[in-house]
C-alpha cells in the first residue's frame, strides 16, 4: 500500500516539474505583458457598474469611433430590453437622440436613390469608413478593428484593452520604431499603428469625473466589455439561481440514493 | 424473465403487435446490473444525456444560423445578442462540446483500467470506438460553423492533412472543399454533415446498447456474474445514482455556461474568418489536442498522419493486444502503474499540443507520442504475458475476503 502510494507520488512529481519547466520556458519569449486590473463585472456575482458604462461610451462616441466601428450593435441596445436585458442605463428618449445625431443611408426610395436619414434605435451602429480599403487608406495602410468583440478576441480580455490603452510610453533607448508608428508596452512586438487615443482630459465628463488616461481607458475597456458580452448580467442572475437550483436538487437526489440503496449489501 | 402482464389495454393492444414496451421494460427497468458498479460507471448515460442534449440544442440553433461564408459569423452573434435566451442555447451547446468529451474520455478511461473491452464485450468496445470517431467529425465541423477565424484555419489545417495521400491527396483536398480553398461550398457541406452525424451516431449507440445488454455490465471487480445475488435491477437502483450523477455533472457544466462561457474558447475565433491573415499558433480544441501532438510530432507529413489515425485505430486491437485474462486493474498491479503512466502521457501529448512545436516542447512531444505507441503495441502484451495476477474473489458477493472469512463476517453481522 505504502508503495503504491509513494510510486503515485512520484509520477505525479514528474509530470508537474515537466509541465513546470515547460511553462517557464514558453513564458520567457517575447509576449504581451500588462496587469490585472479590479473590474466590477468579474465574479459570479458580477454586473457592470452604469455611470462608468455611460462615461465609456462617451469616450467610444468621441474618441475611438473616428476611426473604429462597433457593427454588431445596435442603438437600442444601449438602452437594453429586449432578448437581451443590460443596456448601458439610457432612457428610450436617450436612445433615439443618440441615434438622431447621425445620417444613415438607406433607400433606395420610389425615384430609386440613395438617400441619408436620421438614425433610428432599430439602426445598426454607423462605422466610420465605408469599407475595409478606405479605412485603411485613412489610416497609414492599417486597418482599425472592429471592436464589438474585441475584449474576447484578444488574449487578456479587459486587462489586454486596457494595457493598450495606457500602455503608450516613450521607446527605450536603443529601440527604433518605424515611420508611423508607436511604441506601446503592451502590443506584441511593442510597434502598433495606432496613435495614442487618449490623453488627459480628452473627453469632458458629464458626470464631473476626472478624465485622466486611466479612468478613461477603465471607462471604455467597461463599455467594450459590455459591447462583446450584453448578456453578461442576465447570464449571471439567471445563473446563480440555476446553479442554486441544481444543487438542491442534487442534494435531494443524492437523500434518495441513499434510502433506495439501504437495502444492497 | 416473464412476460409482463400489462394492464393498460392500450399498451397491451400495441405490446402483442409490437413488444416496445416490453423491450424497454427489459433493458431499462428489469436490465440485471452488477450490484457493485462505481460512479465510474456513471459516464455512460451522462454521454447519453449530452448526446441528446447537444441535439436539441443544435436543432434549435440551426433554425437561427446562416450557413453561408459571408452571413455565418454575424447569425451566430445574432443569436448571442437578438435571438431570445440564444446566449444560453449557444452558450450551452458550445461548452456542450467540451462536457460531451469529458463524459466520454472518462468513460473510455473506465473501460481501459476496469478492462471492459476485453471478451465478451469486444464489439462493446469496438461500437465505443465508433461513436469516438464519429463524434470527432462531428465536433470538428460544428466549430468550423460559426466561421471565425480558427474554425476557418482550422478547416484548412484539417483537410489539408488528406493532401498527405500519395498521388490522389490533392483531388481528395479539392473534393473535399467542393472548390480550391475552403470557403462557402466547405462551410455549406460541413454545416449538412453536422447536422447529419450526430443522428447516425444515435443510431450506433443503440447498437452499443444492444451489445451492452447482451453481454451485460463490467463491474470493478472485472469478473462475471454468477447468478441473481451478484445483480440489482437498473430501476430505480442505477437510474437514481445516474440521476446523481447527473446533478453533480450539470453544476459543473453549467456552472461554465453561466460563468466562463468562453473558457474552453480561443480568443481567435472571435475574429471573422480571413483567408488572406493566418493566426499566429493555429490549435484545434482541447480534446483534440493529443492527436494533434502525434502528428505535429512526426517530422514526415504523410507518416505523422498515419500516426494521428492510428492512434485510435491501434484500440481497436485493443482486445487482443492485451490478452490478459483478468479484465480488472485492481487485480493487475503491473497493469495498474502503466495505466496510471499512459493517462499522464496522454496529458502531456495534451499540454505538447497546445503549444507551439519548438525547444523541448518538440522533444518532449517525441518522446510522449513514442511512448504513447510503445504502451499498445509492446509493453501492454507484455505485461500480458509476464504479469502476475492477485488472486479473483469467486464472486462480486464475496468480494476481497475469502469465502470463509466472508463467513465469519455474516456471523458478527448476526451477533
Amino acid at each position: 500500500m505504502m508503495r503504491k502510494t509513494m510510486f503515485k507520488k512520484a509520477v505525479f512529481a514528474v509530470a508537474a516539474a515537466i509541465s513546470l519547466g515547460l511553462t517557464v520556458s514558453a513564458r520567457a519569449q517575447d509576449e504581451p505583458h500588462f496587469s490585472k486590473q479590479d473590474w466590477s463585472f468579474y465574479g459570479v456575482f458580477g454586473t457592470f457598474d452604469r455611470p462608468s458604462l455611460q462615461r465609456g461610451f462617451q469616450v467610444y462616441k468621441d474618441v475611438c469611433s473616428a476611426c473604429h466601428s462597433l457593427r454588431l450593435l445596435s442603438y437600442r441596445d444601449l438602452g437594453g430590453g429586449g432578448a437581451i436585458d443590460g443596456g448601458i442605463g439610457l432612457s428610450t428618449d436617450e436612445v433615439k437622440a443618440i441615434a438622431a445625431s447621425v445620417q444613415v443611408t438607406d433607400g433606395p426610395n420610389d425615384q430609386g436613390d440613395m438617400f441619408q436619414r436620421p438614425g433610428r434605435p432599430s439602426d445598426r451602429f454607423v462605422s466610420p469608413f465605408p469599407n475595409e480599403q478606405a479605412a485603411r487608406a485613412s489610416n497609414n495602410g492599417a486597418l482599425p478593428p472592429d471592436l464589438s468583440l474585441i475584449v474576447e478576441a484578444r488574449p487578456g480580455g479587459p486587462d489586454y484593452v486596457y494595457g493598450i490603452l495606457t500602455g503608450f510610453k516613450d521607446a527605450p533607448a536603443g529601440f527604433t520604431v518605424n515611420q508611423g508608428m508607436y511604441y506601446n508596452e503592451t502590443f506584441a512586438g511593442h510597434q502598433i499603428a495606432m496613435p495614442p487615443p487618449l490623453s488627459d482630459g480628452a473627453v469632458t465628463y458629464a458626470d464631473k469625473t476626472q478624465a485622466t488616461v486611466p479612468q478613461m481607458a477603465h471607462d471604455v475597456v467597461t463599455f467594450l466589455t459590455w459591447a462583446a458580452n450584453p448578456e453578461l448580467e442576465s447570464r449571471h442572475r439567471i445563473g446563480v439561481k440555476v446553479i442554486i437550483f441544481l444543487v438542491i436538487l442534487t442534494g435531494l437526489l443524492y437523500a434518495v440514493k441513499r434510502k433506495v440503496w439501504s437495502d444492497v449489501h | 424473465m416473464s412476460e409482463p402482464a400489462w394492464k393498460n389495454p392500450a399498451v397491451k393492444w400495441i405490446d402483442e403487435r409490437m413488444p416496445i414496451f416490453t423491450v424497454m421494460r427489459h433493458s431499462a427497468i428489469e436490465y440485471p446490473t452488477p450490484k457493485n458498479l462505481s460512479y465510474w460507471w456513471n459516464f455512460g448515460s451522462l454521454s447519453g444525456f449530452m448526446l441528446v442534449l447537444m441535439i436539441a440544442t443544435g436543432v434549435v440553433l440551426a433554425m437561427q444560423y446562416t450557413p453561408n461564408s459571408e452571413l455565418a459569423f454575424d447569425s451566430v452573434e445574432r443569436i448571442m445578442r437578438d435571438v431570445n435566451y440564444g446566449w444560453l442555447l449557444r452558450y450551452v451547446h458550445m461548452n456542450g462540446a467540451s462536457f460531451f468529451f469529458i463524459a466520454v474520455y472518462i468513460h473510455i478511461f473506465r473501460g481501459l483500467y476496469y478492462g471492459s473491452y476485453k471478451t465478451p464485450r469486444e464489439l462493446l468496445w469496438w461500437l465505443g470506438l465508433v461513436i469516438l470517431i464519429l463524434m470527432m467529425a462531428t465536433a470538428f465541423m460544428g466549430y468550423v460553423l460559426p466561421w471565425g477565424q480558427m474554425s476557418f484555419w482550422g478547416a484548412t489545417v484539417i483537410t489539408n492533412l488528406f493532401s498527405a495521400i500519395p498521388l490522389a491527396g490533392k483531388h481528395i483536398v479539392t473534393w473535399l472543399w467542393g472548390g480550391f480553398a475552403v470557403d462557402n461550398p466547405t462551410l455549406n457541406r460541413f454545416f449538412s454533415l453536422h447536422y447529419l452525424l450526430p443522428f447516425v451516431i444515435v443510431a450506433v449507440v443503440f447498437l452499443h446498447l444492444w451489445a451492452l445488454h447482451t453481454s451485460k455490465s463490467n463491474n470493478p471487480l472485472g469478473i462475471d456474474t454468477k447468478g441473481p445475488q451478484d445483480t440489482i435491477p437498473f430501476h430505480p437502483y442505477y437510474t437514481v445514482k445516474d440521476l446523481f450523477g447527473l446533478g453533480v455533472f450539470l453544476i459543473v457544466y453549467l456552472g461554465v455556461v453561466f460563468f466562463v462561457p468562453n473558457f474552453f474558447g480561443e480568443p481567435d475565433n472571435f475574429i471573422p474568418a480571413n483567408p488572406l491573415s493566418t493566426p499566429q499558433h493555429i490549435v484545434p480544441e482541447w480534446y483534440f489536442l493529443p492527436y494533434y501532438a502525434i502528428l505535429r510530432s512526426i517530422p514526415d507529413k504523410l507518416l505523422g498522419v498515419i500516426a494521428m489515425f492510428s492512434s485510435i485505430f491501434v484500440l481497436f486491437a485493443l482486445p487482443w493486444l492485451d490478452f490478459s485474462r483478468v479484465r480488472s486493474a485492481r487485480f493487475r498491479p503491473v497493469y495498474k502503474k502503466v495505466y496510471w503512466l499512459l493517462l499522464i502521457d496522454v496529458l502531456v501529448l495534451g499540454y505538447v499540443g497546445a503549444n507551439p512545436p519548438e525547444g523541448p516542447i518538440l522533444y518532449v512531444g517525441r518522446i510522449a507520442t513514442a511512448y504513447y505507441f510503445l504502451h499498445w503495441l509492446v509493453i501492454v502484451p507484455l505485461i500480458a504475458l509476464f504479469e502476475r495476477p492477485k488472486p479473483l474473489p469467486t464472486s462480486i458477493g464475496t468480494p476481497v475476503l475469502g469465502a470463509a472469512a466472508a463467513a465469519s463476517a455474516r456471523t458478527m453481522e448476526k451477533a
